[in-house]
């Protein structure tokens, strides 16, 4: 039997969908005009499916950091943070990162997804127990797939499932690590935090809050979650990435607790990976003072988030539970999201088509996300597309 | 603690509206996937349901080592026993 037998449900699969909806696979950006347009397949496209929360990736701030940083410094560090990996830049990006969370330690990973292999893995040992919100990103479940640690689910944003799990727990002399998100990436929902932070004071249980999609995006600092609702003491570790409001690639970290910097020796994924290159560590501090300082740019992304979300909801489409810069369609039938989503690129919008088993609950997803960057204009045109289509759905 | 048999007869209750229409009806060595071509998304509803019926939290660390009804009704056993 050959290596490959294993892949053949799933080439099955690719080649009906290449049959029936070739332009899946052939979304390629030829030529990036903007934060928010791109040239695909020869097309000038409105792109509504990135994660450019800020509008950060053409800010001519970072860019020039960016260059200055590859003259002086190289196009990549070729070599591990433990080795000769750590440059200026990262020991300053992580103290600036400390000093924007309040935080004592921060540690940089390469990406995001390195940052929840390598927290997760290292931190719960085989004697931890680790209780994730069932929707959680597959960073996390592979972190705890690596690590030694015995992994439970709670059902998404239940709170009585988790504390029904908590109790049961509570006779096991244990440390109990349990891992959220502050906005869902899949259906653009928050981790009802609060109640989640006072199970965790009550159970005394350690509390990873992976602000992935909300820092920048959440926040009177933007600092995700857990400032927007005032739990940042009862958070031990936030987790979080560059590579969405901040525009670059890599991934960090932050914890008071000052054993965070054992990490450094004991987690793989963090000592075997070369660092970040010069160049996104120039242009993600550069976007975290933009960050910082331009509160305008969040102020922008929600009111094109609500505006949007408000539309979609007056056309009856069949959307996430409450307002935010990803905004999900749910479409139970497969074919149906295909031609919505066919619709709109042939309307020139590029969303985010997600396939089962991607999608929580099955069912496909067409999934948008709002920038700072568009335009009341362009936020009208995605609007006004997925009016012209509405008659294709339901 | 239940039975075993105990135990295999709820996991077939909550899989028979599960199941695909035609399918035959359920040994306990059936194999969940491959015999009743349930997706990821039914095994992890259906080990929901367990977990509350039998008030227990099923790790996921040990569903790759599941394979057929016995199996998760052995595991079943031992963490009715843990609780």
């Amino acid at each position: 039997m050959s290596i490959f037998a294993k892949f053949q449900k799933l080439s099955e699969s690719c080649q009906m969908l290449e049959e029936k909806q070739s332009d899946f696979f052939k979304i390629v950006m030829e030529e990036t005009l903007s934060a928010t347009e791109a040239i695909i397949n020869g097309r000038p496209m409105l792109l509504a499916g990135t994660n450019n929360y800020l509008g950060l990736t053409f800010n001519e701030e970072c860019i020039q950091a960016s260059c200055q940083a590859i003259e002086k410094e190289g196009t990549g560090t070729t070599g591990s943070r433990m080795a000769n990996g750590t440059l200026a830049g990262h020991v300053s990006l992580e103290q600036e990162l400390s000093d924007f969370f309040g935080k004592e330690k921060t540690i940089l990973f390469s990406t995001g997804y390195v940052a929840n292999l390598s927290i997760l893995s290292t931190l719960a040992g085989t004697s931890d127990v680790i209780l994730l919100d069932a929707d959680c990103h597959a960073s996390i479940y592979d972190g705890c797939r690596l690590g030694g640690a015995e992994v439970i689910r709670f059902r998404h944003n239940d709170c009585a499932d988790l504390e029904k799990r908590l109790k049961r727990l509570e006779k096991r002399n244990t440390n109990v690590l349990i891992v959220v998100e502050g906005i869902y990436s899949m259906m653009g929902d928050r981790a009802p935090l609060s109640k989640i932070a006072s199970l965790k004071n009550k159970y005394g249980a350690y509390l990873i809050v992976d602000e992935a999609h909300s820092l920048g995006v959440l926040g009177k600092n933007g600092r995700g979650l857990a400032e927007e609702v005032n739990v940042e003491d009862s958070v031990d570790f936030i987790v979080g990435t560059f590579s969405k409001s901040l525009g670059a690639i890599g991934g960090f970290c932050t914890s008071n607790h000052p054993e965070l910097e054992l990490l450094r020796y004991s987690s793989r994924p963090y000592v075997f990976t070369a660092s970040s290159a010069p160049s996104a560590i120039a242009s993600t501090r550069t976007a975290l003072q933009i960050m910082r300082t331009k509160h305008e740019l969040r102020k922008q992304l929600w009111e094109n988030a609500n505006a949007l979300y408000q539309r979609l909801k007056d056309l009856g489409y069949t959307i996430g539970p409450e307002p935010s810069p990803i905004i999900a369609i749910h479409f139970s039938d497969v074919d149906k999201a295909f031609l919505v989503w066919n619709g709109l690129l042939e309307r020139s919008i590029y969303v985010n088509m997600v396939l089962p088993p991607a999608t929580p609950g099955g069912g496909a997803l067409l999934r948008c996300s709002m920038s700072a960057a568009h335009s009341r204009e362009q936020v009208e045109r995605i609007g006004d597309a997925f009016a012209s289509l509405k008659s294709s759905q339901s | 603690m239940p039975t075993k048999e105990e135990v295999v007869q709820q996991i077939l209750e909550i899989l028979e509206p599960m199941i695909e229409k035609g399918g035959s009806p359920a040994p306990s060595g059936s194999d969940l996937i491959n015999d009743f071509g349930l997706e990821s998304l039914q095994v992890m509803g259906m080990i929901e349901t367990l977990e509350d019926n039998f008030d227990i939290s099923i790790p996921i660390n040990i569903l790759p080592g599941i394979s057929t009804v016995a199996d998760l009704a052995v595991e079943i056993q031992k963490l009715t026993g843990d609780e």
